[in-house]
């Protein structure tokens, strides 16, 4: 193991948030609390509870998801595709690092700003609404494994995009969309039929669903179903990236 | 003894089907400037991604002081430092923390005394602390030398060191592969330009298409060189060479306008003041002479299109 190697891009990453740290803080803590004006505020006051919970409260989850979905496929693909775009790929290619240890690196950095970020924001949802978490360290754990299990996602999106477009088109087309149709500011119970059924394919409602057990004590599906859909995407994952290092696909000729 | 680098029959067929190395056998000795040499698109660039494990090669094995360059990658690539040719540099970092992270990543601890020595030879030690964006190409290449020297490398392969580079960074290099030699640090560069080659290498190899046609000391390529020849370009034609001359490898040519001398160029008496004393003690007028010298260069071109004259029959 090359405990260095998987230190240094660790480190490596890190500094690249550092350096842009007023950007990628004060970013995420202004779109939350504009959200917080927008649907706490001013839709939030006309609407019942959801659930028994304030509707101000309810949104706090889904909004963490949001930015912990985008956040952390958005920092492990440009982590991985820079270095493809400026050529320094050659060096990590050439050092004595296996496919595993550039992911740790890589993705442990990305999620590690993005779990980061979903504290700040929960953080700033405290200005704007009591909240009261049920299970906190179901909470915590949700944020680690979502944050852990996009990031490899966004990794091999790094991989696999040629350009920036494509590296901001899957966030773009397809997570966001995802997200604010998962039940990010509203619960699927909400939704008449078919929507309610068609939600269901929707891989984000498993991740908010099980966030927002984890401070109200209940979901739109069950905990066990949240954690297998995570469980089942990070396998996912993982198989790909395993199968992109042993072909060398798009990384190596 | 044993050779720090074994090639054995490597090969690339890239995706698209171009065969840009055709079974390639060599061995690279301990401490020895090795340079290769070869028109661009002859592989070279090529090989040594293969070797540092940048390109997966299509066929045959690679030995770095005894690791298998693919199983035992890891003890392979830590004895390796490669000093690319494009300037692939990470803008946004400062050249210190760039040379930490090279060291780092090749699973060495922090050393700041190193890195500090390290900086100081390459010059970049006034820079460590501005951004790799801020300097020039010159000190960019400086830059991509510290890193691939950073972890302590026993092999460095330098791909077109001086491609671009003025002419005091180009000196500046050559000391640095004099130093790093006498530290036994194994060197391997490509180049086209032939001077390069001459200056520096113990070895010379001749890459073209994929093919590499001579490995050969310099030294004995050297001596291939050293047959030089002199024109006498005389002012009146003569029909036979003069018996007086015989001592000397003499001939005529262009219709006895001129003689022809052939010499050792690194022997100790060339013969030349004595030839011209005899030929004025003769009578014999001349009005110009021309030597020619064969170069690297020539050996080179010779060799390169002597093989597609071959491939063409």
């Amino acid at each position: 193991m090359n405990g260095h190697g998987v230190w240094a891009i660790y480190r490596f990453e890190m500094a690249r948030a550092l350096r842009t740290l007023w950007q990628s803080v004060a970013t995420p803590v202004i779109t939350t609390s504009l959200y917080f004006v927008v649907f706490g505020g001013a839709i939030g006051s006309r609407m019942q509870n959801v659930g028994g919970v304030d509707y101000g409260s309810f949104i706090v989850p889904g909004l963490i998801m949001l930015t912990l979905l985008t956040q952390s496929i958005s920092n492990a693909s440009i982590g991985i595709y820079f270095p493809k775009f400026t050529g320094t790929i050659y060096e990590l290619l050439s050092a004595p690092v296996s496919a595993m240890e550039m992911v740790i690196g890589y993705v442990g950095a990305a999620a590690t700003k993005s779990v980061v970020l979903g504290l700040i924001i929960l953080a700033t949802s405290t200005l704007f609404v009591n909240l009261h978490i049920e299970h906190p360290l179901a909470m915590i754990a949700f944020l680690l494994l979502t944050a852990l299990t996009f990031s490899l996602f966004g990794f091999i999106i790094g991989v696999w995009a040629q350009g920036f477009e494509q590296l901001s088109i899957v966030p773009a087309l397809l997570v966001t969309p995802l997200t604010f149709l998962g039940g990010a500011f509203y619960s699927i119970d909400m939704l008449p039929e078919p929507w309610r059924t068609v939600s269901l394919f929707n891989p984000v409602v498993y991740l908010v669903s099980g966030f927002r057990w984890s401070f109200f004590g209940k979901g739109d599906v069950s905990v066990a179903w949240s954690l297998g859909f995570i469980a089942l995407f990070m396998a996912l994952c993982l198989a790909l990236i395993s199968w992109i290092f042993k072909s060398g696909y798009r990384l190596k000729s | 003894m044993e050779p720090i680098l074994r090639l054995s029959g490597v090969s690339k067929t890239y995706d698209g089907g171009h065969q840009a190395l055709k079974s390639v056998d060599l061995d690279i000795r301990r401490g020895e400037i090795f340079a290769l040499l070869g028109p661009n698109g002859a592989g070279k660039t090529t090989m040594i991604s293969i070797v540092c494990g940048i390109v997966t090669p299509s066929g045959g094995t690679i030995s770095v002081d005894g690791h298998d360059a693919i199983r035992d990658y890891r003890k392979a690539r830590r004895m390796i430092g490669l000093v690319p040719q494009e300037l692939s540099v990470d803008m946004f970092e400062t050249v210190i923390a760039t040379a930490r992270f090279s060291r780092r990543l090749f699973g060495r601890a922090p050393d700041e005394a190193y890195i500090e020595q390290l900086l100081k030879d390459l010059s970049l030690w006034d820079k460590r602390k501005s951004k790799i964006m801020e300097l020039s190409g010159g000190m960019k290449r400086r830059v991509l030398i510290a890193k691939a020297l950073s972890h302590e490398p026993d092999i460095l392969f330098l791909d077109e060191p001086t491609a671009g580079v003025d002419v005091s960074l180009r000196r500046d290099m050559w000391k640095l592969i004099g130093r790093l030699r006498e530290r036994g640090v194994t060197i391997i560069l490509t180049t086209h330009y032939i001077e390069e080659a001459e200056e520096m290498a113990d070895r010379v190899g001749v890459i073209a298409k994929g093919e590499l046609l001579l490995v050969e000391e310099k030294t004995a390529l050297m001596a291939k060189l050293g047959k030089r020849e002199m024109d006498i370009l005389l002012v009146e034609p003569l029909n036979a060479v003069p018996d007086a001359l015989s001592e000397w490898n003499l001939s005529l040519e262009d219709e006895g306008h001129r003689l022809r001398y052939a010499f050792d160029a690194t022997a100790e008496h060339t013969g030349i003041p004595s030839l011209l004393r005899k030929l004025g003690d003769l009578g014999i007028a001349f009005k110009d002479l021309e030597t020619s010298k064969s170069s690297l260069e020539d050996i080179f071109v010779d060799l390169v299109s002597h093989r597609d004259e071959e491939q063409a029959a």
